[in-house]
């Protein structure tokens, strides 16, 4: 049944500015029948925005590996799982860039919120967040206000749900300086058994929507400020932002969590971008059932909410379930318990049309199928750039300068210094599960519950992207970031077994940004089919560009990897005198995309140093095994300012000097890149020495970090000056 | 019998379950829900971190006036041992239960950080098992840290020897008055700190010199015991 009113079609021009284009209008129109009311010409904006249908990369993203032996639920439910020591855990990365440019403390806080409750929709209590952050330089006043105002948001919202935020990056540059991101990750553990799904099943079964009120925030969030490029008045959009109450959230995840356990619900799935639309259409479209909607029914904020509004807020803190009749009064007792709304607002239904109710008057009727699967994908159309397409950033290290004092500049650097002043303002130890925390070893290590032989498995997490290189040759690039992650795994001795990714890219409708998101997930499938791992999971953030063009193709990489016991763990520092110091993996390093070449004024461009594969992958099995047999006490990789980089920071940690050899001290030997090849290794010399491939350089001991060539060359910094360096290069940044 | 200790969880609360595993560690473990004012016989109480009822208004401000911590304190003027951890630090003070007040850091931001306390009074039930001047690893997280009281309350808790832990020197990291980190009541059966010892009971995650606080109840327990 159509909707009654003679109410007037708000027609093409307002589908336009809803974002669609004419011939998405007129499909739509084709598919309904008629034209769309007001109601569903908003529920198809939304639905069929980029953020939401992936309408331009879907067809890109099948290249991606989505299947594994360890892989407990793959790409398509609200997060991915993998088994762990019979355990499920839950992992996903999601981006908040716009929201986060536009407002930086909300947006990034709602980001956090946001991946949580994916988490929490598969039953899984999340046990750790990591951020992966990009600004502009931080000598702009707006950059240095972006990072501090996202880092205190992914805090205020971290912290006070009680969920440790473990680990992270963050790096400057000059493509970020009005688009900034913001993407967050959330890993989380389940009992496999009890994994909820988002489909909804069982005609007359109840629909309920818990948590909180439903207001007029972040109305269009998804179409307006996620699928557009940024412009100068973006100030306007911040309406478009939603505010996020970690308070609610927690309640959120505690219900859902004692809800799952009694056992009580048929499906869950949180309200995120597009609100209730994309929420109760996706779960009808899994379920292959329809829905009716009362939406008199939602508890509002403002009581005067049309009904469009009401279907595509974005109030946060809010999931949907699908329950049984007669468990409906058991969930609404413990949504009491937890002092959270729980309403029901509606029931599964035969057929394939979701019909939105206001009381007896229907006001919406779509076929599911129109709004979540007929979205049409488009064709890129990549064409790689004549020249290179971002300009060179401003020189501030000159060419001539001394070796040592180029190490200085690049350790005070605000792409290398110290995290620590922004770390610190995250709880990385709620649940006592931290055994590494930020700083003390390549990735975070989480320990799990003992299993029947009384041993505390644990997890490893990591996310990097190293976007520079992937400006430089997308397909390598992407490549790197892969085998990056993977060898911050390998340093504490886990092995990888599942990725989850985070596309942030420019306008795709431009051929380059195309070519660079096609190369770049060549690169991501080409890495995960190398280590043997599926994509569990991840989002695509297109359209980040600003008025000066497009951000740095930025691919971003979480990892979760698995260790047999948490009490064999590597540490990133030298932790004692006279370990023997080795270099395992093929790590051939050049300069180009390298920080140092960023800071001497050099473009991203040029060709990145040979991959060899299988050596790589030897080598992050020798580091991965030494460390688990206790013979590899330290151990890191090798990554932005290269060798020497590597080497002052292990020094750096507990204040153990090192005094190493090279055949050469040439730029590219100490401050040369080649991601995720190449590891700085210690322990004691006998059990060094049994670690295959390893190439003894030197030893740790004393108070100085001293690089020499064989002919009696050599660079020399003292661990303090490494200390003082380090430690304030990013903390002069920060208020 | 073994030591019954109960925690207390509020809607928001963080570290409720770390409390509770410290706890069982020592004894056997129960939550004690906001809403009931029935503490149900336990031994001694644990008001944990977090943010109470989200904390939006002032640290422990509203948690105060919950149901079971009118039953806390009603225990706690009849001597029950009560431990307040960071937030329940801040709830016992809102509660009178304890003197000063928990202002935000001097630095305007959270703060997570392993730092150093030392021991200052040794006789209660909750620093019974650690020498005077012992010096604990103890992790701080915080954004409303920084103890505060008028210089005449301080100098009376000085000479009374309510202090009970103090950043050791050079550590305090958010501007607490004379580098207190916990106080005590009179009796000192009211103990609140801002460290988190829940959070430092097993070395692989940094350092198990938090159990100490834990395992004072039974060296309390013991005591009684053989005095009786």
């Amino acid at each position: 049944m159509a909707p009654q009113a003679e109410e007037q079609v708000p027609g093409l021009e307002r589908a336009k500015d809803l974002g669609l284009t004419e011939p998405e209008y007129s499909m739509i129109v084709e598919l309904m029948g008629r034209e769309p009311n007001e109601v569903e010409l908003a529920m198809f904006s939304l639905l069929w925005s980029e953020h939401c249908a992936y309408k331009h990369s879907k067809k890109v993203l099948r290249r991606l590996p989505t299947e594994g032996e360890r892989l407990l639920l793959g790409v398509g439910e609200n997060a991915g799982a993998v088994e762990v020591a019979g355990m499920a855990v839950a992992f996903k990365v999601e981006s908040h860039n716009h929201p986060s440019a536009v407002e930086p403390f909300q947006g990034a806080a709602t980001g956090v919120g946001g991946i949580l409750r994916d988490v929490i929709a598969l039953g899984a209590r999340p046990i750790a967040m990591l951020d992966s952050l990009r600004f502009g330089y931080p000598d702009s006043d707006r950059s240095r206000w972006l990072l501090d105002r996202a880092v205190a948001g992914i805090g205020h919202y971290g912290n006070s749900i009680g969920v440790p935020t473990v680990g992270g990056e963050i790096h400057f540059d000059p493509s970020y300086e009005s688009n900034c991101l913001v993407n967050a990750m959330c890993v989380g553990i389940a009992d496999p058994n009890r994994l909820m799904r988002c489909a909804a099943t069982g005609v007359g079964n109840r629909v309920i929507l818990m948590g909180a009120l439903t207001g007029r925030d972040g109305i269009g969030g998804a179409s307006v400020l996620a699928s557009a490029e940024l412009g100068e008045d973006d100030a306007d959009k911040r309406p478009t932002v939603q505010i996020g109450d970690p308070f609610a959230e927690k309640k959120v995840l505690e219900a859902c969590l004692e809800l799952i356990g009694e056992d009580l619900l048929v499906a869950l799935q949180d309200l995120g971008a597009a609100g209730l639309t994309s929420s109760a259409s996706e779960m009808a479209a899994q379920g292959e059932v329809g829905l009716d909607l009362d939406i008199a029914r939602i508890p509002l904020r403002e009581a005067d909410m049309e009904p469009f509004e009401i279907m595509v807020s974005e109030s946060q803190e809010r999931m949907l379930a699908i329950v049984e009749p007669s468990k409906v009064g058991a969930v609404l007792e413990i949504c009491e318990k937890w002092e959270l709304l729980a309403t029901d607002i509606g029931v599964v239904t035969e057929g394939d049309h979701m019909r939105i109710l206001k009381g007896s008057d229907v006001v919406g009727d779509i076929p599911v199928k129109a709004l979540v699967d007929d979205c049409p994908l488009y064709d890129l159309h990549p064409s790689p750039p004549e020249e290179g397409l971002y300009p060179a950033p401003p020189a501030d290290l000159p060419e001539q300068a001394e070796q040592g004092e180029t190490l200085a500049a690049l350790l005070a650097g605000p792409n290398i210094a110290s995290r620590r002043p922004v770390f610190e303002q995250y709880d990385h130890i709620v649940q006592s599960r931290t055994v590494r925390r930020p700083d003390e070893a390549d990735a975070a290590v989480l320990a799990l519950p003992a299993g029947p032989d009384g041993v505390r498995p644990a997890l490893a997490v990591s996310i990097d992207g190293n976007a520079r290189r992937v400006a430089a040759d997308p397909e390598t690039g992407a490549i790197e970031a892969v085998l990056e992650c993977a060898a911050n795994l390998a340093c504490t001795g886990a092995e990888a077994l599942g990725l989850t990714n985070c596309l942030n890219f420019g306008n795709p409708e431009k051929p380059h940004v195309a070519w660079q998101l096609i190369n770049a997930v060549e690169g991501i499938a080409k890495g995960c089919e190398a280590l043997g791992i599926p994509v569990v999971g991840g989002n695509v953030s297109l359209y980040n560009e600003g008025p000066d063009g497009p951000i740095l193709p930025t691919p971003v990489i979480g990892m979760v990897g698995e260790l047999p016991d948490a009490t064999v763990v590597s540490n990133s520092g030298f932790v004692a005198d006279g370990h023997a110091v080795a270099l395992v993996g093929p790590f051939e390093p050049n300069l180009t995309s390298s920080e140092l070449a960023a800071r001497r004024g050099k473009a991203p461009a040029g060709e990145l140093p040979a991959l060899d594969v299988p050596a790589t992958l030897a080598a992050h099995e020798a580091v991965r095994n030494g460390v688990r047999s206790g013979a590899i006490v330290t151990a890191h990789d090798i990554a932005e300012g290269g060798l020497a980089v590597a080497l002052a920071e292990a020094c750096a940690a507990a204040g153990i000097g090192c005094e190493v050899t090279l055949p050469l001290l040439t730029d590219e030997a100490l401050f040369g890149e080649a991601p995720g090849r190449g590891f700085v290794i210690a322990g004691p010399r006998d059990a060094i020495a049994t670690i295959p491939g390893a190439e003894v350089i030197g030893t740790t001991g004393g108070t100085e970090l001293v690089i020499a060539d064989r002919d009696g060359e050599k660079i020399s910094m003292t661990v303090a000056d490494v200390r003082e360096a380090r430690d304030g290069g990013l903390a002069v940044h920060l208020p | 019998m073994a030591t019954r200790i109960g925690v207390v969880r509020f809607p928001g609360s963080c570290d409720e379950q770390d409390a509770l595993d410290a706890c069982a560690l020592v004894g056997d473990a129960e939550i004690l829900w906001h809403g009931s004012r029935d503490l149900g016989g336990v031994d001694a109480v644990v008001v944990p971190g977090g943010f109470s009822y989200g904390d939006y208004l002032r640290p422990g401000a509203i948690a105060r006036f919950s149901p079971v911590m009118e039953a806390v304190a009603e225990f706690a003027r009849e001597g029950g041992p009560v431990l307040g951890i960071c937030n329940g630090f801040q709830v016992l003070c809102e509660a009178g239960l304890l003197p000063g007040a928990l202002l935000a850091n001097n630095g305007l931001r959270f703060l997570c950080r392993q730092v150093d306390i030392i021991v200052e009074r040794p006789n209660t039930p909750w620093t019974a098992a650690c020498d005077a001047g012992e010096r604990l690893s103890i992790p701080v997280k915080h954004m409303s840290g920084r103890w505060f009281a008028d210089d005449d309350t301080v100098a009376r808790l000085e000479a009374e020897g309510q202090v009970a832990f103090r950043y050791a020197p050079g550590q305090n990291p958010n501007g607490s008055v004379a580098d207190i980190a916990g106080v005590s009541s009179p009796e000192g059966n009211v103990v609140g700190l801002m460290p988190h010892p829940e959070h430092a009971v097993d070395a692989i995650t940094g350092s198990a010199d938090g159990l100490k606080l834990f395992s004072s109840i039974l060296k309390e327990r013991e005591g009684v015991g053989t005095a009786s």
